[in-house]
């Protein structure tokens, strides 16, 4: 039987906190494991990935969806890129469903449900939005909203009933709950910490992010996301090859 | 939702048979309206809106559906933009039911969704990326190919978050309208896919069609 954290080679090299409604980016190299913990519960974590070397490779939520049958994203899963590629693996989740679907708030919604704050007022205290903080992480590196995609909502669950209207779950995540990343290749990561578009909380909900890396163990023969289905072991496929073509180099 | 239109074809200013596999790139008016004609049933027709004047702005699968409150597209959905606008109104639809997560096949996710063997077989991204270098007018790139719709496409959703690819509800003479309110540069590519029932294994024709 496995130790249930074997995909861990060691322990964190790397620990950081994002406070509530910001944003941040980093670049994972393959073969680290980032594991995102809602510190207080209730957090909402916006993400998007893409290719460093060729940024027109992105994540791909409908890929990721159809390859795997799925509508909600949960241990097992991979994140796939639009070029039948993994960018990373959950391997490890505390929660049980994240969404992929409802997308990212913008100023009006903010403004329409929590009100207004501007920064010439309540300074880092202001209500920052979820796609307005995706531009400004994505305009690091000269990408705009042409490159926005679909994103991930880590902690977030949005389920539908059986005429498919969509319900915001309160109390998916508590404090502590934690996702791991196992990254396949490499990958830039650019998130935010602002509330989930559907929820429907009173006051604007300021929930921190930490999050730590990992090296990743050698994946092993029964990996619960390569084995996951068929798809998955081709998804991995085409990651080797990808590496194998640019001579390991990537 | 099934809502029939009035409208007549012998009065439409436009009609265009798309072969399957094909693209079709269209700007339609404001106030105009397009039918989208399932000709022989079961034909998936993946399909992508832009603002004519601003093609960054442009058709936003999660921004409509979370704004409707439902996963699925029928009569009475409105078609919101990435900044929040709307873009077209669903006005009619004999079909009841259309998707927008399934998302459109391209060669790549044909390796992981089929074999590593069909890497070479003709897919919607490839027209699209055709569609875009033939059509330099419009000033677009890989960049601007996003999340979809597919018109006539049954993918149901299920409570314990599960996603299935059904066959079609849609059949010979089974169409979608959509006016306009805002012009709009249309995107179409009718849908090759030859290894799921998305088109009963077997592409066939739409007929696209516009009314002033």
């Amino acid at each position: 039987m496995h130790d249930e954290y074997s995909y861990l080679s060691g322990s964190a090299f790397f620990s950081d906190i994002i406070p509530g409604g910001a944003h941040w980016s980093l670049t994972i190299k393959r073969n680290h494991v980032l594991r995102l913990i809602d510190i207080e519960g209730g957090a909402n974590v916006g993400m998007l990935f893409y290719n460093p070397a060729n940024p027109l490779e992105r994540y791909n939520a409908p890929d990721t969806l159809k390859c795997q049958h799925t509508f909600k994203l949960t241990r097992g899963h991979c994140l796939y890129s639009d070029m039948g590629r993994i960018f990373c693996s959950i391997v490890r989740d505390s929660c049980g469903w994240h969404d992929t679907v409802g997308g990212t708030s913008n100023k009006a919604l903010v403004k329409k449900r929590w009100g207004e704050r501007n920064y010439q007022q309540y300074r880092n205290d202001w209500y920052l939005n979820g796609y307005d903080s995706f531009l400004v992480e994505l305009a690091k590196y000269g990408l705009g909203r042409k490159d926005m995609a679909a994103n991930i909502n880590w902690f977030s669950k949005i389920a539908t009933d059986d005429a498919g209207n969509l319900h915001f779950a309160t109390g998916n995540s508590n404090a502590g709950d934690h996702v791991d990343l196992r990254f396949e290749m490499d990958t830039l990561v650019i998130f935010n910490t602002c509330p989930h578009p559907m929820n429907a909380a009173t006051e604007y909900p300021k929930k921190p992010l930490r999050y730590e890396l990992f090296h990743a163990a050698a994946r092993a023969a029964d990996d619960c996301c390569e084995h996951a289905c068929h798809e998955n072991e081709r998804g991995f496929i085409n990651n080797a090859l990808y590496h194998q073509c640019n001579n390991g180099g990537l | 939702m099934i809502v029939a239109s009035r409208l007549q074809p012998t009065d439409a200013v436009y009609r265009e048979v798309i072969p399957a596999g094909d693209y079709w790139m269209h700007v339609v008016k404001k106030d105009q309206v397009l039918r989208i004609l399932d000709l022989e049933g079961n034909q998936a027709a993946d399909t992508l809106f832009y603002a004519a004047h601003d093609p960054g702005e442009r058709y936003s699968a999660m921004d409509t559906i979370r704004e409707q409150g439902n996963v699925y597209l029928s009569a009475g959905t409105k078609l919101l933009s990435n900044e929040g606008n709307v873009m077209l109104d669903i006005v009619a639809d004999t079909c009841g039911r259309h998707d927008t997560l399934g998302g459109a096949c391209a060669t790549e996710s044909n390796t992981v969704r089929y074999a590593l063997d069909k890497k070479c077989m003709h897919a919607c991204r490839d027209s699209w990326m055709l569609a875009v270098a033939e059509n330099e007018q419009f000033g677009m790139s890989k960049r601007d190919i996003t999340h979809n719709i597919n018109f006539f496409m049954n993918v149901p959703v299920t409570s314990d978050g599960g996603l299935t690819f059904a066959d079609g509800i849609s059949d010979a003479g089974k169409y979608v309208e959509l006016k306009a309110m805002m012009d709009v540069i249309v995107l179409i590519s009718n849908c090759p896919q030859l290894n799921n029932p998305c088109n009963a294994y077997n592409p066939t024709p739409i007929e696209v069609l516009i009314w002033d």
